[in-house]
C-alpha cells in the first residue's frame, strides 16, 4: 500500500515536473506545476508531515501559483514559446549534461549519507500524525518566536518592496536602454517608445 | 517492499535536477520561476524525509520557513517582472542582459 501511495505520487511528481520544463505555453507550465505541487503534498501526507500537506496544497497551490496565473493573464505573455530555437550553440545539451551530473551526484550523496546519519538528534521530537500541528505550533511559537517574528518582517518588506515594484509611475514610460545583443542583431523596434511595438524576440 | 527514505532523496535529486535544467534552458522568467518553486519543493521533501527518518521535527519546521522565504521570493520576482515586462512585452532573459549592468 505505502509502496502503491509512493510510486503514485512520484510519477505526479515527476511528470508534472517534465511538463514544466517542456511546456511550451506558460499556463500549461503553471498548472504543471500545480501537478507536481499536489503530488508533493501527498508525499508529506505518506511521511506524516500533515500540517505541511495542507499548507502546501493552500499556500503552493492556492496562493502562489494563482499569483503566477494572474502575471501570466494581466502581461498578456500567454503566447506559446518556440522551443525550437536554440538561442545559445549548446546551451541544451550543456544543460543536459549539467542535469544528470547533478542528479547522479545528488543522488550518490543522499543515498549514501542515508545510511549513516551522524550528528545528534534534535531536540524537537517527531510526534505521531494526529500530533503534528499541535507539536508545530508549540515549537514555531516558543524556541523560534524570533524567526517567525523575522519572516513575518519578510513578508511585510516584499509586500512593500512589490507595491513600490509594480507600481505605475506618472509620465510615459521610458523604454530600457538598448541591449548589446538587440543591437547587434540590428533590431530598430527596441528603441521604439510604444510599448506595444516593443516585442523582443522568441516568447 | 518497503519505502524507505532513500527512495525520497532519490526523487527529490530528480526533481532538483529537473528544476535546474530547467532554469537553465528556458527563457521565459516566469517559467524560470516556476523551474526554482520545482527546486524548492525538492528540497522540502527531502528535509521532510530526512525529518521522518531521524524522529525530529526540525526537517518541518525549515520547510515551514522555507515555504514562507519561497513565497516572499515569488511576490518580489514577479513585481519585478511586471515592472519589466511593462516596458517591454515579451521580453526574454536575453534581452534583459543589460541588468548585468
Amino acid at each position: 500500500m505505502e509502496v502503491a501511495v509512493f510510486t503514485l505520487g512520484a510519477v505526479i511528481v515527476l511528470s508534472g515536473g517534465l511538463g514544466v520544463l517542456l511546456a511550451r505555453n506558460p499556463v500549461h507550465a503553471a498548472l504543471f506545476l500545480v501537478q507536481t505541487l499536489f503530488g508533493v503534498a501527498v508525499l508529506f501526507v505518506l511521511l506524516e508531515a500533515t500540517f505541511l500537506a495542507a499548507v502546501q496544497v493552500m499556500v503552493y497551490a492556492g496562493a502562489i501559483v494563482i499569483l503566477f496565473l494572474f502575471v501570466i493573464m494581466l502581461l498578456g505573455v500567454d503566447r506559446a514559446e518556440d522551443l525550437g530555437i536554440e538561442p545559445i550553440v549548446g546551451q541544451r545539451p550543456m544543460a543536459a549534461v549539467v542535469g544528470v551530473s547533478l542528479a547522479g551526484l545528488l543522488a550518490t550523496v543522499l543515498l549514501v549519507a542515508v545510511d549513516g546519519l551522524t550528528g545528534a538528534r534534535g531536540g524537537t521530537p517527531l510526534g505521531d500524525a494526529g500530533d503534528n500541528t499541535r507539536r508545530l505550533g508549540e515549537a514555531l511559537f516558543t524556541d523560534m518566536v524570533f524567526a517567525v517574528e523575522l519572516t513575518a518582517i519578510l513578508l511585510t518588506v516584499a509586500v512593500v518592496g512589490a507595491v513600490a515594484l509594480a507600481r505605475r509611475l506618472n509620465g510615459p514610460m521610458q523604454p530600457l536602454p538598448v541591449v548589446a545583443i538587440a543591437e547587434a542583431d540590428d533590431q530598430p523596434e527596441d528603441v521604439d517608445d510604444d510599448p506595444a511595438e516593443a516585442t523582443g524576440d522568441g516568447s | 517492499m518497503i519505502v524507505t527514505t532513500g527512495w525520497y532523496l532519490a526523487l527529490g535529486a530528480a526533481l532538483f535536477s529537473m528544476g535546474a535544467v530547467g532554469l537553465l534552458v528556458r527563457r521565459n522568467p516566469l517559467v524560470m520561476f516556476m523551474c526554482v518553486e520545482l527546486m524548492l519543493n525538492a528540497v522540502n521533501l527531502t528535509f521532510v524525509s530526512l525529518g521522518a527518518e531521524l524522529g525530529d521535527l526540525g526537517g518541518q519546521l525549515s520547510v515551514f520557513f522555507v515555504l514562507v522565504v519561497a513565497a516572499a521570493e515569488v511576490v518580489v520576482g514577479l513585481a519585478v517582472i511586471v515592472a519589466i515586462m511593462r516596458r517591454r512585452s515579451g521580453a526574454t532573459v536575453d534581452d534583459l542582459s543589460v541588468l548585468g549592468g
